[in-house]
């Protein structure tokens, strides 16, 4: 710290903020750095691609059927004749939205209830007892009763396909927080005992601060690790759904449905099975290195080693 | 020059010799696939194709279908009919005569006596009989003398041919199975697994859910068939995999049915050791138009007849959605040689088809547009007609089936085409067709606008299938949401056809009538059929006189199997 003090008096230079501290940390980190731009890389394709290769990934071009690549498809096309890479730009923008919202629902709710059983002896039992009923629950056929229940009211509410984009988010967010929440609980059991803990409760540290300031920064690194693992494991429920004919229609491209559309012709066209299975674990690789340089960087013991 | 000549002409004397000379076992060995093993060579304890299939090479019936569905006698004289008198004016008895001479593989006399025994063999009230539904309403056998069988119902049968046709219910000898009547059948495992028969081969090793050897029947009536001395018959394995030791490996010479995508296959058969054949049966896929208002708000009346539907109670609109259909397209896509479009929900057998509505085999995007411009539907800013406030918006439902999902986002572009905006779903097959009264997504409850998927019927007489749409099938609640009739069709028209043809017992009559009623609900666009759907086999370039037949037995003319002689 004194070096910090002494060098921002001598150039004159702004004080250091702890974001710019944590900014140094992952630069260090080359796998993290360049996961991140891979998966900036992936995201600018995705989002904005379309407006660049603008021909409709839905559009059925018969005569076009079963290409290799070429000029006009640079990626082929399937065995209706739809372009593979608008295909792939589409599913990607379903598949990433749907693998990220449900990312975000499932770390908030696991992050919060993980803190809670932690932090709060009182709920603890019930917390984890609920923790525990979930994770009893047998999945397929949780989301099957989901879907089968409120399918009809959300389609007629928001149109077929944000009603199902709605409905797959929750239903993925609600049945894959578990896991979270049981680390993050057992983290903050841990570091509740710390005597840092103990010196800022003596001085009259109320509750809420002391989650936000203390216990939480400390185990930002387990919940980041969960949230990267958990954008991978979306993507991969919400195929799953779709191969089940529960999830988004079948004319309706993701990844995860372009994989699973191309397995019949794996031994044909074998490149139709690698381009979405490739975006698919680039992403979630690349997402998985970013978790890691940010474990890194958030982690105050290990920062500047 | 000459002496090439002298060869040629010296060839085809021997080549025309040996087919005038044709003898029994001359042609060695033959080796067949099923790709499903048989575990048993007794077709009255198995309801399985394949061991119905395994077993008609050594049981035979009284007569077989042919690969157009018509009877051809086998162990009969001729097919009796209420024009010849074998069968009775009150449709109540039909009477056999069995062929002069016949033989058991072990030598002894076929009599009337056996079929009396089958009879009671099959219906004893102990055994688990798996064909009893083909001697449904008999109430007895009388063996009238040595070679005629008399038949009795209880009931008056229009179509009394269930006993003792097809590959369902062939003769066993009686002296082999004398002991095995009832709880008893079984425990027979010598006479199940190796039945005496009168076909063209007889079993020698049989190991069940593996191989079948088989050597040619000594006493078959036939004295130059059948070609080949020995069967070799395995089972096991996979559809493609089969494929693959008769068409790429050339092991074995036939191969049954084989599901495999229309490039996999014609794949297999570019290497040239065989050929894919496929035959058609009754198997159709269509799409189901639903004549009554799903929308969710309507709670327990939902798809019931209590509310027409928006728009596809208007017969334009429904014909509109089948001209747009391009069904050669569909079948080129999903099935290559395994389908041909169609426009008869009854496509076969041949007596039943009707061409009055071949008009659908041609798509015509134009006119369709034109007949819902006549309708009174006219295209929003969507793009999508409507008329007095409903749009032509459909929920287009179907199981989940790679080729079906092909096949929902084809049609889903040229129902575009016209101004009808579609929505598509797709559900897991055993949910779908699971019946479970409590789910929303059968295909019976048809919470969707319109559904696709293939149905068939079992044997060649249609009239059970077409009084599929009699106005009481519908499923509703009252009913458990059971029936068949999936687009709630109800027109007392039609219901009188059904009841006419249950009590119609000449053939020509029935036809006519089950025309009429295919007829009826294509012209009305109840029912949009698109594909024919046939099974496929493939036979070893070398191996001769294989027709394939869906009506019965693919293996039903075994004893004509021979070897080709390359040149």
């Amino acid at each position: 710290m004194t070096d910090i003090a002494v060098n921002s008096l001598a150039n004159a230079r702004p004080p250091r903020s702890q974001w710019l501290d944590f900014w140094e940390q992952f630069r260090t980190h080359r796998g993290a750095l360049f996961g991140m731009t891979f998966f900036l890389f992936v995201l600018l394709i995705v989002f904005v691609g379309p407006y660049l290769w603008t021909l409709d990934g839905q559009y059925i071009d018969i005569r076009a059927r079963n290409q290799g690549p070429s000029l006009a498809h640079p990626f082929g096309t399937d065995q209706l004749g739809r372009d593979t890479l608008s295909r792939l730009m589409a599913g990607g923008q379903v598949s990433l939205a749907v693998g990220i919202t449900a990312m975000a629902l499932s770390l908030l709710l696991g992050t919060l209830i993980g803190v809670m059983a932690g932090y709060f002896k009182r709920l603890d039992g019930l917390l984890m007892r609920l923790t525990d009923l979930f994770l009893a629950l047998p999945l397929l056929p949780l989301l099957l009763v989901i879907i089968m229940l409120f399918r009809d009211t959300l389609r007629t509410a928001f149109g077929p396909e944000t009603g199902i984009f709605i409905l797959m988010v929750f239903v993925i967010g609600i049945t894959s927080w578990m896991q979270t929440a049981r680390i993050v609980r057992g983290d903050v059991l841990a570091i509740k005992e710390r005597e840092f803990v103990l010196a800022s409760r003596s001085i009259g540290t109320p509750s809420r601060r002391m989650i936000t300031r203390h216990i939480l920064p400390n185990v930002l690194s387990p919940i980041m690790v969960s949230a990267t693992l958990g954008i991978a494991n979306a993507i991969i429920t919400e195929s799953a759904l779709s191969f089940l004919g529960l999830g988004f229609p079948s004319d309706f491209p993701t990844w995860g449905r372009l994989l699973f559309d191309s397995t019949d012709y794996l031994q044909q066209y074998p490149e139709r099975v690698l381009w979405p299975g490739l975006a698919i674990s680039l992403t979630v690789l690349s997402v998985n290195y970013v978790g890691d340089g940010l474990r890194d960087a958030l982690d105050p013991r290990i920062r500047g080693r | 020059m000459r002496l090439t000549k002298i060869l040629l002409g010296a060839v085809a004397a021997m080549a025309m010799s040996s087919a005038a000379q044709a003898e029994r076992g001359a042609d060695g060995q033959v080796n067949i696939i099923y790709w499903q093993a048989p575990s048993t060579m007794n077709p009255y304890l198995s309801g399985g194709t394949k061991e119905l299939e395994a077993a008609s090479l050594v049981l035979e019936p009284l007569a077989r279908y042919d690969q157009d569905g018509n009877m051809v006698p086998f162990l009969a004289e001729d097919v009796p009919t209420v024009a010849n008198g074998g069968v009775s004016a009150d449709l109540t008895t039909i009477t056999w005569k069995l062929k002069e001479g016949l033989k058991w593989a072990d030598g002894s006399a076929v009599t009337a006596a056996d079929a009396v025994f089958t009879w009671k063999y099959c219906s004893h009230p102990e055994g688990g009989c798996a064909q009893s539904e083909k001697y449904n309403d008999v109430t007895g056998v009388e063996a009238v003398d040595d070679r005629t069988i008399k038949v009795t119902f209880g009931v008056s049968k229009p179509f009394p041919y269930g006993p003792f046709v097809g590959a369902q219910a062939p003769l066993i000898q009686a002296a082999q199975f004398a002991n095995c009547l009832g709880a008893k059948a079984p425990e027979c495992t010598d006479a199940n697994f190796g039945p005496i028969g009168t076909g063209p081969f007889a079993v020698t090793d049989f190991r069940p859910n593996d191989v079948i050897s088989l050597e040619a029947n000594s006493n078959y009536r036939d004295p130059a068939k059948p070609a080949f001395a020995k069967v070799t018959f395995k089972g096991g394995g996979d559809a493609a995999a089969a494929g693959r030791s008769v068409l790429e490996t050339g092991e074995f010479d036939y191969a049954w049915n084989l599901q495999l995508a229309p490039d996999v296959l014609a794949n297999m058969q570019a290497a040239g050791k065989g050929t894919v054949v496929s035959s058609f049966g009754t198997l159709v896929e269509r799409i189901m138009i639903n004549m009554t208002n799903p929308d969710p708000a309507l709670g327990d009346e939902r798809a019931t007849a209590k509310h027409a539907h928006p728009f596809l109670s208007d017969m334009a609109v429904r014909k509109a959605l089948s001209m747009a259909v391009d069904r050669k397209l569909l079948v080129e896509i999903g099935y290559g040689d395994a389908g041909r479009p169609t426009c008869n929900v009854l496509p076969a057998p041949e007596i039943y088809k009707s061409s009055a509505n071949d008009a659908c085999l041609v798509q015509d995007i134009e006119s369709a547009k034109k007949l819902l411009d006549d309708a009174g539907w006219v295209a929003g800013g969507d793009g999508v007609r409507a008329k007095d406030g409903k749009r032509l918006s459909i929920l287009f439902q179907s199981s989940t089936n790679a080729v079906r999902q092909d096949f929902q986002a084809l049609i889903k572009q040229w129902w575009s085409d016209i101004g009808v905006e579609t929505e598509l779903r797709n559900i897991d097959a055993s949910v779908f067709f699971g019946g479970d009264p409590a789910s929303p997504d059968t295909f019976q409850k048809f919470f969707a606008d319109v559904e696709m998927y293939a149905n068939n019927f079992d044997g060649t007489d249609p009239e059970s299938y077409m009084a599929n749409w009699e106005c009481k099938q519908a499923p509703r609640p009252e009913t458990q949401w059971q029936g068949n009739n999936m687009p709630r069709y109800c027109n007392a028209d039609y219901d009188a056809l059904v009841a006419e043809m249950a009590k119609t017992g000449d053939l020509n009559e029935r036809a006519r009538l089950a025309k009429a009623m295919n007829d009826k609900l294509m012209q009305e666009y109840i029912i949009l059929p698109l594909v024919d759907r046939g099974r496929v086999s493939a036979h070893s370039n070398t191996l001769g006189g294989v027709v394939l037949n869906t009506w019965d037995s693919e293996l039903w003319n075994a004893a004509d199997w021979h070897r080709v002689k390359s040149q």
